[in-house]
């Protein structure tokens, strides 16, 4: 797929359908802009005619014969004010309309791509880094985008340049000789260098895109480098891929610098040559020194806009591969399918189903676009610049993929080798059940043929040790993502055939770390629905979350900083739980969704909760034991397996692996009074 | 809550002039050997002058020479300019090629500096900025600037020379006809000003628009799970259509002025020919102009307004550069108000430590006090719990502690010594904080391990899960050690990530474990078995957990009980229990929720 090997050259074809995609999706604003740009060509010609006129009839007579008329110096000044006039017009035209038409490309498909954002699945989602989809909406568009401020003007420049050919042959042909050798020499000059230009900044654009993400994930984790003391080395990695955005732009910068003189240069050797032409034709009497002047004129007044072409050439490569970064978005898919099925029984709760469901995460990086040093090492190249992606590379011994995990299984059997016989065992029975399981390359299965039924108004606790699938199964009930294999079933209906929207009215799910908007408390509760401000309080009571709302002087109105960050992590729990609760579900589903609440504030909530009379089925996902005494029902998960199923005095006697969860507490304070190890020194 | 006073700054109040001169002294770089490109500068503007030199020539001393024309005279004539212009060319070339050189490597030094300080900053700051904006300041502003330099900067260098040559060249031919074009083009540059103002008003329009774009876009990125779990793709959408429409309108509004001012300058141009001609016409007639001298002289206006023009088109970009520049800068002047002593700071030698805070308080910037007055002291080797609901300060408490800020009167005394004064690689070796949201990189398990012990072999890692118990998990993932964490491991579960940040902080072997909350998403038996062999590390250290499951607590050698920013109560567990206090209170709370 073209879309994922942005180190290929940008060729001068995709170049040119980016253009003709904008003037397909532009044609009036970008219409309007090359008139304008016509115009300023054809007055740029006007503008050495009239220099040349003037000289002719004007100046040279006045010198000639000491004596001028007023008439004839009005008409002169008129003429040259009014080209001047009607060019500075056609700046304006080209400019504006220009500059109009390259910003609402660039918001249209910033429209696009977003839209693919909310569209495409979670699994696209995790497969690319939010650094890299934030510069595709941003960077990217506006890279592709950014050849069109100056590509009216370069069609300009050709009608310009068509229009100085035929008033060159008009003047004297053999001096239109002279223009008609010199300005194709100009445009091949401009592909020689697009095409010489064209991988360094290539190559620049891709370092850019690496960097900011190096800056990304830096700064992202910048709590953890501090903690770690890892600044100097976070430094370290940084400045090498400065270093190297350093040397390619540096690259650019000495291809730019030698094609530009060059081109800037040509017009004034062809002044040179019209000279020396036309003080010939001068001296044998077939040319005016006024039309030499024109045509001398005409070559330094087309200098500088024939340079508009070089513009455009230019910022193709770039616009190239922005293109491919933003088509590789809008050409992904996998969205998931809606069907057109609805619920009835809004006000009742669910009945929930699932049926012999199994999920499989794709750990497959394939979508995701290497850096370029690791393209490099993957090349053979560059064996001695470490950086990101080869801090990858050290983890693998093998270097290829298949090879680490050969080497990861190796190492744990030397461990199983001087390690404890009681490990060994345990993990050579886990070796055996994992190579029974036909694990499919590249694949983390985490559910397995889950089936569970769920009545209406029942509250079910969902426990399991950490890794075991239950957030896997709590997304899959609000159809955060598709089974494998199996399916999810609400009042008995796929919940894949429903329409779209139609299960998250129905289901709400509260996250154990929760994502918190930028914006007014009241609007992160609400999420922009038409709620009464008494029932956002309402909601906020049940979730304890009303004190600390209060407590702010804005209440409502208060704004939550980027990811709630003003907020404490129990504080952004209970938020989100209002958030869930406003929305009186039929199904709610509460995945560790109390984790950072205190005990006495989680003791509050649960029993409102108890008290509240939702008309909800709830599903809990908890450890601790007053959230699973609230639960008619106690669902035991152990390796993505329903391991048990009952109450919990129930599983309690039936399951093991339960029993051991619940009560590790007690046995450990239990250990540790035998072991005279206790709180007490 | 107010923090203003900790926000990284934009140093607006700087002019042009000195943003520039500061961003040179900060990239040495961008200096080295401009001495010698200046030069080569001159020689590259001086060739601009030729073409219109060369018509004169022809004119006055070719065609019209006194024996009729000489056309010997032009074809040498233009076999030297032909030469001055190669030579040109070659130090065009040259000249560009010193000067992208020195300012890349100049602003790869400014962006990786500006890196290492954001890195600097405290937490207090780094959290007051949007990441977005953090990384703009390292990569796009910084592009802003490198752009610049590549197309308008050298423009704008050339052609300010080029400005001066014309014009001295302009006033030996003709100094009447020079004072009127500088008269002509008088009322344009107090216009410029003006525009300037505008442009700049407008272009921060754009930038604040920008980042209130990226603002709604990264909504619908990082927060993809709530917007999917909630259906409100159509809400989302629509602010960021709102954003995207704002950033659009801003946008073209700046480049219509841009447009205008551009081409006003045409308009100038247009005026002064005319003048040139009316008032050339006059002076020949008077004799005191040659008509080749008149004719250069319309060449020598375009070679003058030129300049004029290029600088009116780069306004824009140059206003966006120092903008650029003025926020990398920023970051630069920011204090970094927990900032490490370096070299003058106390290397402390790895043993057990003790900690004392001494009337310790706290309060955010422009806040009121979320810490009164406290006083404590850690026994090296022994194992703290600290207790409270929230907001009563415990995990300020573990902020102070492990200098991720300062107190704002008092002072925490690690071994004697004030944290402020030890060395930040001696402290963070000595000191490990394990949050409750533990970071991951999108990158192996392994990698991430490794982030805490760079030299750590595969055996190591292994045996570190092994220790704690955490073998068998690390197993079960597909690849093992080389398991992708996905984007900032969402690969993992919330309890998983905490089990990688627990093996990070056993690897990095501190001789003060510092954990906020660090098991709160992790089952109670790994939960268990990780306080086991923690404990086990922790003998011979001292660590300190923040946790509100109160199991740690019955555990550790002392209880720290925190109320509404005060420490209420201190002692063992059993002893507080009996004491009926806060502590007692919560016990109950917590015995009625786990038992």
């Amino acid at each position: 797929m073209s879309d994922r090997r942005p180190e290929r050259r940008a060729t001068l074809g995709e170049g040119m359908r980016i253009l003709g995609r904008a003037l397909r999706d532009e044609p009036v604003v970008l219409g309007v802009a090359i008139l304008g740009s016509a115009l300023y060509g054809l007055m740029t010609v006007v503008a050495a005619e009239v220099i040349g006129r003037v000289t002719d009839r004007v100046v040279v007579p006045a010198f000639a014969e000491g004596r001028t008329t007023a008439g004839a110096l009005a008409v002169a000044a008129t003429a040259i004010i009014g080209a001047a006039i009607l060019k500075a017009a056609g700046i304006v035209l080209r400019r504006y309309y220009a500059g109009m038409g390259q910003y609402r490309l660039q918001a249209s498909y910033r429209r696009q791509v977003t839209r693919q954002y909310l569209k495409l699945p979670l699994s696209w989602h995790h497969r690319h880094s939010a650094g890299r989809l934030l510069s595709n909406a941003n960077a990217d568009v506006e890279a592709t985008w950014w050849p069109i401020a100056p590509l009216p003007f370069a069609l300009g420049v050709i009608v310009m340049l068509a229009i100085a050919l035929v008033s060159m042959v008009l003047v004297d042909p053999w001096l239109a000789l002279v223009g008609f050798l010199v300005f194709p020499t100009i445009l091949m000059i401009n592909f020689v260098y697009q095409r010489r230009l064209s991988p360094v900044a290539t190559r620049a654009q891709a370092l850019r895109a690496d960097l900011s993400g190096v800056a990304h994930e830096s700064f992202d984790g910048a709590a953890l480098v501090k903690a770690m003391g890892r600044e100097s080395d976070e430094t370290e990695r940084f400045r090498r891929v400065a270093h190297q955005l350093r040397d390619a732009n540096a690259r650019v910068g000495r291809i730019r610098g030698a094609f530009d003189p060059i081109l800037e240069a040509l017009p004034n050797l062809a002044i040179l040559v019209v000279l020396l032409i036309g003080s010939t034709r001068i001296a044998g009497g077939t040319l005016e020194p006024g039309q030499l002047v024109q045509v001398a004129y005409l070559f330094t007044l087309t200098a500088f806009p024939i340079r508009a072409i070089g513009f455009v050439l230019g910022e193709l490569p770039r616009a190239v591969v922005g293109w491919r970064r933003v088509s590789a978005v809008l050409d992904a898919t996998g969205a998931l399918p809606y069907g057109e099925r609805r619920l009835d029984g809004a006000g009742s709760a669910a009945r929930v189903g699932v049926e012999d469901v199994s999920f499989a995460y794709e750990t497959d990086a394939g979508e995701t676009l290497p850096t370029v040093a690791e393209r490099e090492r993957r090349a053979g190249r560059a064996m001695t610049r470490r950086t990101a992606g080869e801090r990858r590379g050290d983890a693998r011994p093998g270097g290829e993929h298949a090879a680490g995990q050969a080497g990861g299984e190796r190492h744990a059997g030397e461990q199983r080798d001087d390690g404890e016989q009681r490990d060994g065992d345990e993990r050579r029975e886990s070796d055996e059940r994992r190579d029974g399981d036909e694990r499919r390359d590249g694949e983390h299965r985490v559910l397995e043929g889950v089936t569970l039924d769920v009545p209406p108004g029942r509250t079910i606790a969902v426990v399991g040790p950490t890794g075991s699938g239950k957030s896997t199964l709590a997304g899959l009930l609000v159809r955060l993502v598709d089974p494998s294999d199996g399916s999810v079933l609400v009042d008995g209906v796929d919940i894949r055939s429903l329409t779209r929207g139609e299960a998250a009215d129905a289901a709400a799910l509260v996250f154990q770390q929760p994502f918190v908007f930028e914006d007014s408390i009241r609007d992160n509760v609400t999420l922009g629905r038409d709620v009464p401000d008494g029932d956002v309080w309402a909601a906020l009571e049940l979730a304890q979350a009303d004190d600390f709302v209060r407590q702010d002087d804005g209440g409502l109105d208060a704004v939550v900083g980027e990811r709630g960050t003003t907020l404490s992590g129990g504080q952004r729990q209970r938020l989100a739980l209002a958030r869930a609760l406003v929305r009186r579900p039929r199904l709610l589903v509460l995945d560790d969704a109390t984790s950072a609440v205190d005990p006495q504030v989680e003791r509050r909530i649960l029993a409102g909760l108890r008290e509240a009379g939702l008309p909800s089925t709830v599903i809990v996902v908890a450890y601790r034991r007053a959230t699973i005494a609230l639960a008619d029902e106690v669902v035991y998960i152990e390796d993505g397996r329903i391991a048990g199923r009952g109450s919990h005095a129930e599983l309690m006697v039936t399951s093991p692996g339960y029993e051991q969860l619940l009560t590790a507490y007690e046995r450990d304070a239990a250990d540790r009074a035998a072991d005279g190890d206790g709180g007490t020194p | 809550m107010s923090v203003a006073s900790s926000r990284l700054g934009e140093k607006r109040s700087d002019g042009a002039l000195r943003t520039i001169a500061r961003g040179l002294a900060l990239s040495p770089e961008m200096k080295q050997g401009l001495p010698l490109t200046l030069v080569i500068a001159m020689v590259a503007t001086a060739g601009r002058v030729i073409v219109p030199i060369a018509v004169q020539q022809t004119i006055d001393r070719g065609l019209n020479a006194p024996g009729g024309a000489d056309l010997e005279f032009v074809r040498w004539m233009a076999v030297v300019a032909g030469c001055g212009i190669v030579i040109t060319i070659g130090a065009t070339y040259l000249m560009n090629r010193r000067l992208f050189r020195a300012s890349e490597a100049g602003l790869a030094t400014l962006r990786t500096k500006a890196f290492r300080h954001v890195h600097d900053l405290s937490v207090l700051t780094q959290n007051t900025e949007r990441r977005g904006g953090l990384v703009a300041r390292v990569t796009t502003d910084v592009d802003t600037i490198s752009q610049f330099v590549q197309f308008g900067g050298l423009f704008l260098l050339v052609n300010i020379g080029q400005l001066i040559i014309a014009t001295v060249i302009m006033a030996i031919y003709s100094w009447q006809l020079t004072l009127l074009v500088w008269l002509c083009f008088l009322p344009f540059f107090v216009a410029l000003r003006w525009f300037q103002r505008m442009l700049s008003a407008a272009f921060m329009v754009v930038r604040e628009r920008v980042g209130a774009m990226l603002g709604a876009v990264s909504e619908s990125i990082v927060g993809a799970q709530t917007v999917r779990a909630y259906a409100i793709e159509g809400r989302t959408q629509q602010r960021i259509d709102e954003a995207v429409e704002a950033h659009r309108s801003a946008a073209t509004r700046a480049h219509r002025l841009a447009a205008f001012t551009f081409s006003t300058g045409e308009v100038f141009a247009g005026i002064a020919n005319a003048a040139v001609v009316l008032a050339g016409v006059g002076l020949g007639i008077a004799g005191d102009i040659t008509l080749g001298r008149l004719l250069a002289f319309i060449f020598l206006v375009t070679l003058f307004v030129a300049p004029i023009q290029v600088g009116t088109e780069v306004l824009s970009e140059a206003q966006n550069a120092i903008a650029g520049w003025r926020r990398v800068l920023g970051v630069l002047d920011t204090p970094a108000d927990v900032a490490d002593p370096g070299d003058a700071g106390t290397t402390l030698p790895h043993g057990p430590v003790d900690v004392r805070f001494e009337a310790v308080s706290y309060a955010y910037p422009d806040g009121p006090r979320v810490l009164h007055d406290v006083n404590a002291e850690i026994l090296p080797r022994t194992k703290v719990a600290v207790v409270g609901e929230t907001g009563s300060g415990k995990t300020t408490f573990a902020k102070l502690l492990t200098r991720l800020m300062d107190p704002v009167s008092g002072r925490v005394v690690l071994d004697g010594v004030d944290l402020r004064e030890v060395r930040f690689d001696s402290l963070r070796q000595r000191v490990v904080m394990v949050p409750q949201e533990g970071f991951l990189f999108d990158d192996t398990l392994a990698a991430n391990l490794r982030f805490a012990r760079p030299d750590a072999t595969d055996d190591d890692l292994w045996w570190a899960l092994t220790e704690l118990g955490l073998a068998e998990w690390a197993e079960s993932l597909p690849g093992e050690l080389d398991a992708s964490v996905g984007q900032r491991g969402e690969s993992l579960s919330a309890g998983e990530r905490q089990l990688v940040a627990l093996v990070r902080a056993y690897l990095a072997d501190p001789d003060l474990l510092v954990l906020d909350e660090a098991t709160s998403a992790v089952d109670p038996a790994t939960e268990v078995r990780l306080a086991r062999a923690l404990e086990g590390v922790s003998r011979g250290r001292t660590s300190v957990t923040i946790a509100h499951r109160l199991s740690t607590a019955e555990t550790a050698d002392e209880v720290f009980v925190f109320d509404a920013g005060r420490l209420v109560e201190r002692g063992p567990h059993v002893q507080l229990v009996e004491a009926g206090g806060v502590y007692a209170k919560l016990h109950v709370a917590w015995i009625a929720q786990s038992r």
